[in-house]
């Protein structure tokens, strides 16, 4: 035989295997899940792939709450060659979605009767035109404040259920010699705190007029004024020394008493639970003050790709991501929720509990609103500016009345 | 056939990389020059709509801070770095004993990642952590030192560190200069009785001209592109008080997905460098013509 046609017994004997044999389900997942706790998360949806008989491949991308990942991703799908699934939430999908590379898994959300099980605003998030086109993996919670039990027992605070009777206990505290928040100053923990303080202040509509539609008449309102004004008094109970501390850190302050209160999403309760702490006894989770609840939910978007395999791999990963057992051992891992509300959770704290009762009754009157600080509400263009106007109003003296005129110009400039 | 090789050769050696600089420098300025006059958002488009992105750029207040801080940083930059650069390169030039050491010691510093030095020097200048601290454990309890969490001040942390990093370097720069002077002229003004502190100033540093130029691009550039010890001291903070183009550019174009408003920046940028530097491409090709 010569060299020419082994060559072409090859050629031919490959695009057979690739042409004919279906090897079964195929995903290349791109997803920055990579710490600790995450990553434990990832391997359990990785096992429960390989048990249906798919073919799982990794393809992590650490660093930048994301960005790496999202760098990666863009190279991939202007060269032709997207990934299977991807970890994107909120608009970020139906940004994707408009530059026309998003597959439609519709198919499998009505043959699992995903409609009926997910919260009518997160299945929102999940749909692109019509179409289903991303799954729901979890629900965190962001507006939470987490407080230190004994600290509070100790200087007779009752939980705070709004905004004036935080500031009397932070007084309070102030006075004792105890920070009342622990914080760390980096734009998106200043924009967290603003987003909790803009839903108790604005109510839930409001915050929905200002940050899903852009509002102007909402976002230059006396409301909006009255939130910025809040974020002042919010600046004044922070210790000196809290620019650029990581939020990790500032948990770590209200778990050693040195502060009392800390406003985080419930990534924040993996902390204090890899500390050994008891939720209810040694740390208490309660609502921020106001009626609603900010989700951040994160999901898996599914990118058009060739090939039987392929798409084979993608129904069976839509499917077991909102299956009841991954969205429970998940969840477990991670922190967070289920997005699905049938979910028995037996085996979740009791901030997890709380934050399913409330969701369930926010979902019900009208209040589930998404985070705009975690990228939920708008793109990242328009969250972005707004955060410019938060952070520079938080470490600043700006007055009210110009963060107000800054945050409407800003987010028309943003536009 | 040797003859046609020796003309040919050089130039087809020097082809790849020419091709390459090229393609990966000239072709992607254009490519940005392009994309800045787009809508492009997630992914680049390139339907022209004109000089939007500028508009939009110049409006913006967190770009006035990230230029101010350029020209603040920039200037600070350059002249203490230079200034402190030529001090230690005289003092080193007086003929002492370990001077091999001391200049290996000044120069240590850039030989560090900027990242290192950033990270440092956000330990020390914590008020929580590093001088201030210290200092009020030694009693001075009034003592404050809080430039790295006030918003005024925290652009000259950046620059305390920069100079930290550089002058080492510029020293390098300036020794060299000053050991290239003749030494039969600095002779001849000794035996006139000239005192050392106008031999400098009237005839060693005036004949290191070309040597202030170089460090100048060099430096000027340096705090151009300054990014990573930005990210490393103060992550742009607090707010954005510290921001530059560099990080502003990478903000809008890696976390926001805007990437024509990125491109419009990194173009302003672009022309930033070129107005320092082609005056000086301009006056070192003339004086090579004349």
């Amino acid at each position: 035989m010569s060299i020419k046609t082994a060559i072409a017994a090859t050629a031919v004997a490959c695009l057979m295997t690739t042409t004919a044999a279906f090897a079964g389900p195929e995903a290349e997942v791109l997803h920055y899940w990579t710490s600790g706790g995450e990553a434990k998360s990832v391997a359990v949806l990785q096992k429960e792939f390989a048990d249906n008989g798919g073919t799982w491949t990794d393809m992590p991308v650490a660093g930048g709450g994301g960005d790496a990942a999202m760098t990666a991703l863009r190279a991939r799908v202007l060269s032709g060659n997207a990934p299977t699934a991807v970890q994107l939430k909120g608009p970020a999908i139906q940004e994707w979605y408009e530059e026309g590379v998003l597959a439609d898994i519709s198919a499998v959300a009505e043959a699992e009767g995903w409609a009926e099980v997910l919260p009518a605003s997160i299945a929102g998030h999940m749909k692109c035109e019509g179409t289903w086109c991303a799954a729901p993996v979890n629900v965190h919670r962001v507006d939470w404040i987490w407080a230190n039990a004994e600290v509070l027992a100790v200087n007779d605070i009752a939980l705070p259920t709004s905004w004036e009777e935080f500031n009397a206990a932070a007084d309070k505290l102030m006075a004792a010699g105890i920070t009342p928040l622990a914080h760390g100053g980096q734009s998106w923990q200043d924009a967290t705190v603003f987003e909790a303080v803009a839903l108790g202040v604005l109510g839930a509509d409001g915050y929905h007029k200002a940050f899903v539609e852009l509002d102007e008449a909402t976002l230059t309102s006396d409301a909006m004024m009255a939130t910025f004004d809040q974020m002042r008094k919010m600046r004044g109970y922070v210790d000196a020394n809290f620019s650029g501390r990581d939020w990790n850190l500032a948990t770590a302050m209200v778990m050693n008493g040195e502060a009392a209160f800390q406003i985080m999403g419930d990534w924040a309760k993996g902390e204090f639970m890899a500390a050994g702490k008891v939720p209810g006894k040694d740390f208490l989770c309660i609502s921020a003050p106001g009626d609603g609840f900010l989700y951040n939910v994160d999901s898996f978007a599914m990118f058009k790709v060739k090939g039987e395999d392929k798409a084979a791999g993608q129904q069976l990963l839509a499917k077991l991501v909102v299956g009841k057992n991954f969205q429970k051992v998940f969840n477990l891992n991670k922190g967070s929720i289920p997005a699905r509300t049938d979910v028995s959770l037996d085996e979740f704290d009791s901030c997890a509990h709380l934050s399913a009762a409330d969701m369930a009754e926010s979902n019900a009157n009208g209040s589930l609103m998404p985070s705009y600080a975690h990228g939920m509400a708008m793109r990242g263009a328009q969250s972005g500016a707004i955060t410019d106007v938060v952070t520079a109003h938080f470490n600043s003296d700006m007055s009210s009345a110009d963060a107000v005129k800054m945050l409407a110009k800003a987010v028309a400039n943003s536009m | 056939m040797s003859e046609w090789l020796e003309r040919h050769v050089p130039k087809m050696v020097l082809a790849p990389s020419f091709i390459a600089i090229l393609l990966f420098v000239y072709g992607f300025i254009v490519w940005t020059g392009w994309v800045s006059l787009t809508r492009s958002r997630l992914l680049p488009k390139y339907d022209i709509v004109g000089f939007i992105q500028y508009d939009r750029l110049f409006d913006s207040p967190r770009w006035d801070t990230a230029m101010n801080n350029l020209f603040i940083f920039g200037a600070l930059f350059i002249v203490i770095s230079m200034a402190l650069g030529l001090l230690l390169a005289i003092l080193l030039d007086q003929k002492v004993r370990t001077e091999g050491v001391l200049r290996t010691i000044y120069l240590y510093p850039m030989a560090l990642s900027l990242i290192v030095t950033g990270t440092a020097w956000k330990w020390i200048l914590n008020p929580g952590l590093g001088i201030e601290s210290v200092i009020r454990g030694w009693g001075f309890e009034s003592f404050r030192f809080d430039w790295l969490v006030n918003p005024d001040f925290a652009i000259y942390t950046v620059v305390i560190a920069g100079v930290w990093q550089a002058s080492g370097f510029v020293m390098a720069l300036f020794l060299a200069g000053l050991r290239s002077v003749d030494e039969e002229i600095i002779k001849a003004a000794q035996v006139d009785g000239i005192p050392t502190v106008r031999i400098y100033s009237a005839i060693i540093i005036p004949s290191m001209a070309p040597i202030f130029l170089s460090a100048f691009i060099v430096l000027a550039h340096l705090a151009i592109k300054s990014f990573d010890l930005v990210i490393a001291l103060t992550g742009g903070g607090p707010g954005y008080a510290t921001d530059l183009p560099a990080t502003y550019m990478y903000a809008l174009a890696f976390s926001r997905g805007d990437i024509g408003q990125a491109a419009s920046s990194a173009m302003v940028m672009m022309m930033v460098v070129f107005a320092i530097v082609v005056p000086y491409l301009y006056s070192e090709l003339r004086a090579k013509n004349v």
